[in-house]
């Protein structure tokens, strides 16, 4: 691997010739229960880090509150593990301020697509290029079993212990309903070829790139995914060159859908099919104006500065 | 009352009908123009202001806004106005009452009289149309309005202002503001020069035209006072005390903000904050900084919170409900010790309250609104010079401290305008730019000094720090805290911070002697009012004096000493409070104004307190009343004081 440089505002840094291998990015030990879907993610997320050679000190994990949230802290990289609901806005404040670091934001359906809903609905707006991973399990696990927003209708939990009552929300149709989201992705945990081949997609991608991620909860949710886990033929692999394409699973997963990942219309009609479960990019479009570019302004230095607030001070002088 | 039929003439221009006019010179006047929402009274006032200002007075303009945008015309609730203080020495606060005002119809007089706002023997310049309106309401109104009036000694003179503006333009309601205005000029002689220029300035964004026809109804004003109004008051220039500028509260947090080299407010639409995100919205990118309209409250503080994390300090800009909505990730920054600042233009609470308001009733959510012990800063700038000073320590403690630093001001400073000395700004109030040498070997994410808790910021880009912070109690390396001790290690720490802070700032100055019997303690935007007081009280031999606080959290060192010199303390707050006295209200289960609770579990000193929410600025007549009140009470009980 040759040099890797990062052009930052006030200096450079040009790192010696260093390869960065999976480990470089390993952080505490994962304390999620075993068999726990997160461990694969994990996984994934160091091998997509050492794949795009990521420096890890300009790298950084936001995060809200649950199981999956834990992620930043084993990882060895800047993390930031907040509170509940709120990864994106921290992470819009990163970029803003900061578009020289990659950033990561990961969530649980409990996060996202509830207590932080609102923050996720304007994420997609903004468009910061972030990866923007949501761990859906369908259920809160920190907590103990509790229904979650895309639990499935009538599964019982500790909340609702004769069933969900609702039907479940579907985070893809959310994501691409809101003006200006640009990536929109599925993949799931217990295909791991696939997920990494998606995170690496989202990566690339300019723009926010939403990965719903389906993870199983061994615990509290092992039946939510069950007939997907067991039955390949239940799942639809989405292909096109602009999307994924993992060729070592065409044995296992038959049904390969031709998807044009920048027809929108045709993404809305994937995202709400009862079916099957689609696996792939369901929307990219790497034109959406992206809001940290949109907001750049020129910089200034200190003596600058001080030379303009005195001309605006002029603008009050009496 | 003394109601004039009909303005005179003091006849032909010249010496002869100057020679018949009175000229009242005074040491200070308060002028208010009040009309309907949308009539532009809020305009005439800023632009007399202005040109006061800039002609050497002491000045201080107050808004007069109604709750509502479009309110229906010619009802009380909807007066909307400014009222300017003038005074040959600089102007510290709004003052006591309206000595002279202009009334665009008597409905929105009248609501002036029913606050108390208007002088006993104020000059009232009235329009007069609605007397001989073809509408029988109307004139009924006038007439009923004109007998409530005369319960006082007001001169009230009627003014055709809208049949003199019809003279020029077809729509007088937009307009008349300017003939107002020559009014005014005409009385208290502003130079007229200063005065089209300044209209110029105000309507920089309009049309030639537009400032035409307003100047020449400046001018139309200007000359039909000086033919009809037999007065003229003159109040001389203040001192001159170097170079000024002149602008309202919040333009001077936004300017300070600047001047702090911050480059991110993230806010969220709320009165009375958001005309600093307006002010910011215009000008800050051309300082490299920008305004984020995040999506909500919460949001707002959230990515301030990340952008102080990326290296840059970051401010979020609010007013009560907006704060209680921040409370979550207050308590997150302070457990991960995230540089921030947080502004709160307090306004009437509890809830929706009194959103154009001033009070001073946010202190102990600002201070105790986060759950579990979360140890942070509190500054109050007392007047409207320290709301731009404010920012620049607020982002400086901020970051040497890696604490959250909140900046309460209220909705008087936010709208108040007043000149003061014009700040020089400097480099070193500015951020140091990132800094991204590699974290030595070995430093923790918190490499708490054991004695003082501070430790050294690591920020992304940094190679070798790597640390992932947490709102989850953590050790010194930022791990999750499993064992027992670090949890109570870690709180001390954060909460020495604050400590080292109080040492390293001074006891407050006392204003007026530093003993005597009463001593009033005052926070926030009350200075000026309470300062005058004092001086009023101790003209008449009164033994009190005031000392005004800054820095609420930690609060400023000394305190006690200096209570101690005093028979009697009393804070002096525009919140709630139980009045002694009162149905069931004893020693014990009085609810107390907020700064007195505090210097009372800090100094164990019986702290009195005398609050009220009248939503408006305290009146220094009031004050005087008060401390009256107290020291009667000191010298007439048995007890006495409680110091002893």
């Amino acid at each position: 691997m040759t040099a890797h440089s990062v052009h930052l505002p006030v200096l450079e840094l040009n790192l010696e010739d260093y390869e960065y291998e999976m480990s470089d990015y390993e952080g505490a030990r994962a304390r999620w229960c075993p068999g726990c879907g997160d461990h694969s993610i994990l996984t994934a997320v160091q091998r997509l880090l050492a794949a795009e050679q990521l420096a890890p000190e300009n790298t950084v994990f936001v995060s809200g509150i649950g199981c999956s949230s834990r992620f930043p802290h084993y990882l060895k990289t800047y993390g930031f593990h907040g509170i509940h609901g709120r990864a994106l806005p921290i992470a819009t404040g990163i970029r803003l301020h900061r578009p020289d670091l990659t950033v990561f934001v990961v969530m649980g359906d409990g996060d996202c697509t509830s207590i932080g809903a609102g923050h996720w609905v304007h994420a997609l707006r903004y468009n910061l290029d972030l990866v923007v991973m949501l761990l859906d399990n369908g259920i809160y696990g920190l907590t103990k079993q509790q229904t979650s927003p895309t639990t499935p209708q009538g599964f019982r939990s500790n909340t609702q212990p004769r069933g969900s009552w609702l039907p479940a929300l579907n985070p893809l149709q959310v994501a691409l309903g809101v003006t200006n989201t640009s990536f929109v992705a599925q993949t799931a945990e217990w295909v791991p070829a696939h997920l990494y081949a998606t995170l690496r997609a989202a990566r690339q991608h300019r723009g926010l790139s939403f990965v719903r991620i389906l993870q199983r909860c061994p615990v509290y949710s092992s039946a939510v995914y069950l007939e997907a886990v067991q039955k390949p033929s239940n799942i639809n692999m989405l292909v096109h060159d602009d999307g994924v394409v993992v060729h070592e699973l065409d044995k296992i997963y038959t049904n390969q859908v031709a998807h044009d990942p920048h027809d929108l219309d045709a993404a809305r009609r994937i995202a709400g099919a009862t079916d099957r479960v689609n696996l792939g990019v369901l929307f990219r479009d790497g034109s959406k104006p992206r809001y940290e570019e949109t907001r750049r302004v020129p910089p200034r230095t200190q003596a600058e500065r001080v030379a303009l607030i005195d001309a605006e001070l002029d603008r009050y002088a009496i | 009352m003394h109601t004039e039929t009909e303005a005179r003439p003091t006849g032909e221009a010249g010496a002869a009908g100057a020679a018949r006019r009175k000229l009242l010179s005074v040491a200070e006047h308060t002028i208010e123009i009040v009309s309907d929402a949308g009539e532009g009274a809020q305009k005439c006032g800023q632009i007399f202001g202005a040109v006061s200002a800039k002609m050497g007075n002491g000045v201080w303009t107050v808004e007069i806004i109604p709750a509502e945008i479009q309110p229906p015309p010619r009802v009380p609730e909807g007066a909307s106005g400014y009222r300017i203080r003038i005074g040959s020495q600089p102007v510290t606060n709004w003052g006591d009452a309206t000595t002279l005002a202009v009334a665009f119809n008597e409905q929105v007089l009248l609501a002036r009289h029913r606050l108390d706002a208007l002088a006993p023997d104020a000059v009232l310049l009235v329009e007069n149309k609605w007397a001989t309106d073809e509408d029988p309401d109307i004139r009924a109104a006038w007439e009923s309005a004109m007998s409530e009036l005369s319960g006082r000694e007001y001169r009230i003179v009627p003014v055709p202002m809208e049949e003199q503006c019809l003279t020029l333009v077809d729509n007088p309601r937009k307009g008349k503001n300017m003939f107002a205005l020559g009014m005014l000029a005409c009385i208290y002689d502003r130079d007229m020069d200063r005065v089209r220029e300044q209209i110029a300035y105000a309507f920089r964004k309009k049309s030639e035209e537009i400032y035409r026809s307003n100047v020449a109804l400046l001018e139309l004003g200007y000359a039909w006072a000086g033919e009809h109004l037999d007065f003229r008051i003159e109040v001389e220039p203040a001192p001159s005390s170097g170079a000024l500028v002149v602008m309202n509260g919040n333009e001077a947090l936004g300017l300070g903000a600047i001047a702090s080299g911050m480059e991110l407010c993230a806010m969220y639409p709320i009165t009375p904050a958001t005309s600093v995100s307006h002010y910011l919205s215009e000008v800050f990118e051309r300082f490299g900084g920008i305004v984020h309209q995040a999506e909500d409250e919460i949001a707002a503080v959230g990515v301030a919170i990340g952008a102080s994390y990326a290296g840059k300090v970051a401010f979020t800009i609010t007013s009560g409900p907006g704060l209680a909505l921040k409370t979550e990730f207050l308590g997150l920054a302070v457990m991960t010790e995230m540089p921030l600042v947080v502004v709160n233009v307090q306004r009437g609470g509890p809830s929706t309250g009194l959103p154009t308001k001033v009070e001073q009733s946010d202190l102990l959510a600002a201070l105790f609104g986060q759950t579990g012990d979360a140890p942070h800063v509190i500054i109050a700038p007392a007047t409207i010079e320290e709301c731009f000073h404010v920012m620049v320590t607020a982002r400086r403690i901020a970051e040497a401290f890696r604490t959250v630093v909140i900046v309460l001001s209220d909705a008087n400073l936010a709208t108040g305008v007043t000149p003061f000395a014009r700040p020089k700004p400097e480099v070193r109030w500015q951020a140091e730019p990132l800094d991204l040498a590699p974290v030595p070997d070995g430093q923790k994410a918190y490499q708490w000094d054991p004695r003082t808790g501070l430790s050294p910021r690591v920020i992304p880009g940094q190679p070798g720090g790597m640390y992932t912070v947490t709102g989850l109690s953590h050790d010194e390396g930022s791990k999750v805290a499993y064992s027992s001790g670090v949890h109570q290690h870690s709180s001390a720490m954060r909460s020495r911070k604050l400590a080292v802070l109080q040492s390293l700032l001074s006891p407050p100055p006392v204003y007026g002697e530093s003993k005597g019997d009463l001593l009033v303690v005052g926070w926030g935007s009350t200075k000026g009012a309470i300062e005058e007081a004092v001086d009023r009280a101790r003209a008449d031999g009164l033994q009190v004096s005031s000392t005004h606080l800054r820095f609420l959290s930690p609060l400023e060192p000394g305190l006690k000493k200096i209570f101690k010199r005093f028979r009697k303390v009393m804070t002096v707050e525009i919140n709630y409070s139980d009045e002694p006295g009162e149905p069931f209200i004893t020693d014990e289960n009085r609810r107390r104004g907020q700064l007195s609770l505090l210097l009372r579990s800090a100094t164990l000193v019986d702290v009195d307190c005398w609050t009220r929410v009248p939503g408006e600025p305290l009146r220094p007549g009031s004050i005087v009343e008060a401390i009256r009140s107290q020291l009667h009470h000191l010298h007439h009980s048995p007890r006495g004081g409680n110091q002893s």
